[in-house]
C-alpha cells in the first residue's frame, strides 16, 4: 500500500466545495438584501433561511444514520459503521445550529426564546438523542472483535429515525392541542423570492452538509485504516511468545 | 420462549423477593420524589393537583429508570452474560421474562405512587378505567424500551451517567401518552384520553416486537 | 466415530487481539484431555471457542458435528456443552438450590437431575439453602460444578477445576470427571495442577502462544520442535 493519503480532498470535494461556496454567497445575498422583509415580522424572518434548511438536514442526518446502521447490521462492513457515525456528528452541527436559529427566530417573535414549540422541543430531543447515540459510539467495548464492537451502537442507530419520528408525531400531537396558534406563528406565510431564497437555503445547506459528510467520512475511514493492524504481523507477534516461553514441563 | 419467559421473570422476582431493593429502596425514592415536587412547587395544593398527572409519570420514569438499572446489574455480576449466552434460553424468552419482572416492579411503585398522589396532592380519581388501561399500556411500553436499551448500556463503565439519556428521550412519547391520558380521566373527559391510551399501546407493541427480535444479537454482541 | 472437537488453524481474535493464532486440535469422543500451557497462552480462550461463545476469524473449527462459522458462533451447540469457567456465572442474592434449579431448568433438566446434581456436589442438605453471596470460594466453585453437572452436557469444559478447592474438592471433580466420561461424554481441561490433572487426562496437549504443539502421548511433552509458531 502506498502512503497514506493527507488530504481527504478530492477534485469532486473541490466542486462541491466551490459551489457551496458560491451558494452560500447567492443565499447571503438574497436572504439580507434581495428578499423583501415579512410583513408581520418584519427582518427577524430572515433566520428562517437558516432556521428551516437546518432542521431539514438535521432530520435527513438521522435518515442517513439509520440507513447506515441498518446496512451496517446486515454488511458488517467499515464503510457503514463510519458514515453511521460521520452523519451523525455532522448531523448534531447542524441541529445545533437550528436550535439556536430557532431560539433566536423566537425572541422577537414571541417574546422569548423558548416556547414550547413542537418543533423546537422535538428538535431538541433530537439533539439529545443523537449526544447518547455519539456517546454510546464512543465507549470502547473491550472483548470481540471487530465485526461486533460496533452492535450496541448500531441498535441505538437504527432506532434512532423511528425515534426520532415518534418523538416528533407525539410532540406535535401534544402541543396542537394547546397552541394552534403558535404554529403558524413561526410559518410566515412565503410566495415569491421568499419561497424562492427558502428553497435556495434549502438547496445550499444539503450541500454543504453533503461537502462535511464526505470529509468527515473520508478522515473517519482513514482512522479506521490506521488503526487495523495487519493480521498477519499481530499473528506472528503472538506466536513468538511461544518460541520465548513456550514448552514449560 | 413463554416457558424460558417465566423462568427467567421468576428469577427476577425471587432475587427481588430476597433482596427486596424495590421495596427498599425504589418505593421509598418514588415518595421522596413525590415530597420534591411537593417542595419545590409550593404546597399550594391547587398546582399540585392539576399537575398530578404529570407529576405521577416524571416519577414513574425515574423509578423505571432504577428497576432497569437493577435489573441488569444483576445480570453484571461475575460471568453472568455469558452463563445466559451458555444457557440454553431463548434469548426472545431472556428480554421477555425481564420486561415482565421489571413491569411487575413497575406496576408496584405504580400502585404506592398513586396512593401518594391521592393522599398527598389531593387529587380526586375519576375516569378509573382510563387510568388503569393507562397505566398498564404506559408499563409495558416502559419495560419493553428499558430492557432493550438496559441491555445495550448493560456491562458499559459508563451505565449510571449513559443509559438515562439513551432512554428517556425515547420515553418522551411515553410521557406525553400517559400524562395527557391522566390529565384526561382525572379532569372527567375520558374521551379525550382513550386516542393517547393507543398511543402508549403502539408504542408498547413496537417495543415488544423489536426487543424480542433484536434481543438475540444483541447479548452476543459483549 | 466422529471426533468431538476438531480445529484446524482456527485464529482467534479478542478485540484486535489474536489470542488463537492457529490451533489444531483433535478431541475424540469419550476423551479426556488436558491443556496446559503459561499464563496467557489461549487456554481459556480456546475452552471458550469450543463452547460456542467464539467465532473463528481464520481456519476452521468442528465441535460435536456443529461447524462454527466464521463471525458467529453457534447458539445450538451450547445447549450441548457444558463450561466451568474463571467467573461463576451464579446469582449472589439466590440461594445455592436456587442457582442450581434456574441454570438447570433453563437448560432443559429435570427435577431428578437437579436433585442429582445438588446431591452429588454435597450441596443437597444445610448448604443448599445459604445464599451465594455467602459461600467460599471453594463452595461457589462446588455449586457452579452442580449447575453444570445438572445440564449433563456432552461436551465437558472445564477451565481451571481444581483451583479453589480443597482436597475432597479436587477428588470430587476427579470423581466426576471419570463419571462423565464413563456416561459418554468427553472432557477437555485446561489445569496448572499438572499432578492431578496429568492423572485424570487420557492425552496432554501443550498450548503456548496461541497455538497447539503436537503432545500426543500422555505424560511430560518432549521439548517442543523449533518451528513453534508455523503458519497453518
Amino acid at each position: 500500500m502506498s502512503a497514506p493519503p493527507t488530504r481527504t480532498g478530492s477534485p469532486a470535494t473541490r466542486l462541491l466545495g466551490a459551489l457551496s461556496l458560491i451558494g452560500l454567497a447567492l443565499l447571503l445575498g438574497y436572504a439580507l438584501w434581495w428578499s423583501p422583509a415579512d410583513a408581520v415580522q418584519k427582518d427577524s424572518v430572515r433566520i428562517m433561511y437558516v432556521h428551516v434548511p437546518t432542521a431539514i438536514v438535521a432530520f435527513a442526518s438521522c435518515g442517513i444514520t439509520t440507513l447506515a446502521s441498518a446496512m451496517w447490521l446486515r454488511r458488517r462492513s467499515e464503510g457503514w459503521w463510519v458514515l453511521g457515525g460521520a452523519a451523525a456528528e455532522v448531523g448534531i452541527v447542524f441541529t445545533g445550529a437550528c436550535l439556536v436559529t430557532g431560539s433566536i427566530w423566537g425572541r422577537p417573535t414571541w417574546g422569548t426564546y423558548w416556547d414550547w414549540d413542537p418543533r423546537i422541543t422535538s428538535t431538541t430531543l433530537l439533539f439529545i438523542l443523537l449526544v447518547g447515540f455519539l456517546a454510546l459510539r464512543r465507549v470502547d467495548n473491550e472483548s470481540g472483535d471487530p465485526s461486533h464492537r460496533g452492535m450496541r451502537a448500531a441498535v441505538v442507530g437504527l432506532l434512532l429515525f423511528p425515534n426520532v419520528m415518534i418523538v416528533h408525531y407525539s410532540v406535535d400531537w401534544w402541543r396542537s392541542l394547546h397552541q394552534t396558534a403558535t404554529i403558524t406563528r413561526l410559518d410566515p406565510s412565503i410566495e415569491g423570492t421568499m419561497l424562492f431564497t427558502l428553497m435556495l437555503g434549502i438547496v445550499v445547506f444539503s450541500m454543504v452538509y453533503a461537502w462535511l459528510l464526505v470529509h468527515r467520512f473520508r478522515v473517519g475511514w482513514l482512522e479506521e485504516r490506521a488503526g487495523a493492524t495487519g493480521l498477519d504481523a499481530a499473528l506472528v507477534q503472538r506466536r513468538a511468545e511461544a518460541g520465548v516461553t513456550g514448552g514449560v514441563a | 420462549m413463554f416457558r424460558d419467559a417465566s423462568l427467567m421473570a421468576g428469577k427476577d422476582l425471587r432475587i427481588e423477593l430476597r433482596s427486596r431493593v424495590t421495596l427498599q429502596q425504589v418505593l421509598p425514592f418514588a415518595v421522596l420524589v413525590l415530597i420534591l415536587f411537593g417542595i419545590a412547587l409550593d404546597p399550594d395544593r391547587g398546582v399540585l393537583g392539576r399537575a398530578s398527572g404529570g407529576l405521577f409519570w416524571v416519577t414513574v420514569l425515574f423509578c423505571a429508570l432504577l428497576a432497569i438499572q437493577r435489573a441488569f446489574t444483576i445480570e453484571a455480576a461475575d460471568g453472568g452474560r455469558d452463563a445466559l449466552r451458555l444457557s440454553g434460553l431463548d434469548p426472545a424468552g431472556i428480554f421477555l421474562g425481564k420486561a415482565a419482572a421489571i413491569a411487575a416492579q413497575l406496576v408496584a411503585v405504580e400502585v404506592l405512587l398513586a396512593a401518594g398522589v391521592v393522599i398527598m396532592y389531593g387529587t380526586e380519581v375519576t375516569g378509573v378505567p382510563l387510568l388503569l388501561a393507562t397505566c398498564l399500556a404506559a408499563t409495558a411500553g416502559l419495560a419493553a424500551a428499558g430492557t432493550l436499551y438496559g441491555v445495550l448500556a448493560a456491562g458499559l463503565r459508563v451505565r449510571e451517567t449513559l443509559l438515562p439519556i439513551l432512554l428517556l428521550p425515547v420515553l418522551t412519547p411515553v410521557l406525553i401518552g400517559a400524562t395527557k391520558a391522566f390529565e384526561a380521566a382525572l379532569g372527567g373527559v375520558a374521551a379525550d384520553g382513550w386516542p393517547w391510551c393507543g398511543l402508549l399501546l403502539v408504542f408498547a407493541l413496537l417495543y415488544l416486537t423489536f426487543g424480542t427480535l433484536a434481543f438475540g444479537t444483541l447479548l452476543e454482541e459483549s | 466415530m466422529e471426533p468431538a472437537v476438531q480445529l484446524r488453524g482456527a485464529v482467534t481474535l479478542l478485540g484486535r487481539f489474536p489470542a488463537l493464532a492457529g490451533i489444531d486440535l483433535d478431541v475424540a469422543a469419550g476423551e479426556i484431555v488436558l491443556l496446559r500451557g503459561p499464563n496467557g497462552a489461549g487456554k481459556t480462550t480456546l475452552l471458550r471457542l469450543c463452547a460456542g461463545l467464539l467465532s473463528v476469524s481464520r481456519g476452521t473449527a468442528v465441535v460435536l458435528g456443529h461447524d462454527l462459522p466464521h463471525r458467529r458462533a453457534v447458539r445450538a451447540l451450547r445447549r450441548r456443552v457444558g463450561l466451568l469457567g474463571h467467573a461463576t456465572g451464579l446469582y449472589d442474592e439466590l440461594t445455592v438450590a436456587d442457582n442450581v434449579r434456574f441454570w438447570g431448568r433453563a437448560a432443559g433438566a429435570s427435577r431428578e437431575d437437579i436433585a442429582g446434581a445438588l446431591a452429588a456436589c454435597g450441596l443437597d442438605g444445610r448448604l443448599g439453602d445459604v445464599l451465594v453471596v455467602n459461600l467460599s470460594a471453594g463452595q461457589r466453585r462446588r455449586t457452579s460444578l452442580a449447575c453444570l453437572l445438572a445440564r449433563r452436557p456432552e461436551l465437558w469444559l472445564l477451565d481451571e477445576p481444581h483451583a479453589g478447592l480443597d482436597q475432597d474438592g479436587r477428588d470430587l471433580v476427579d470423581g466426576l470427571v471419570h463419571r462423565a466420561v464413563a456416561s459418554g461424554a468427553t472432557v477437555v481441561l485446561a489445569s496448572h495442577d499438572l499432578d492431578r490433572a496429568e492423572a485424570l487426562a487420557d492425552r496432554v496437549v501443550t498450548v503456548a502462544g496461541g497455538t497447539t504443539t503436537t503432545g500426543i502421548t500422555s505424560g511430560p511433552p518432549a521439548e517442543p520442535a523449533p518451528e513453534v509458531a508455523r503458519v497453518s
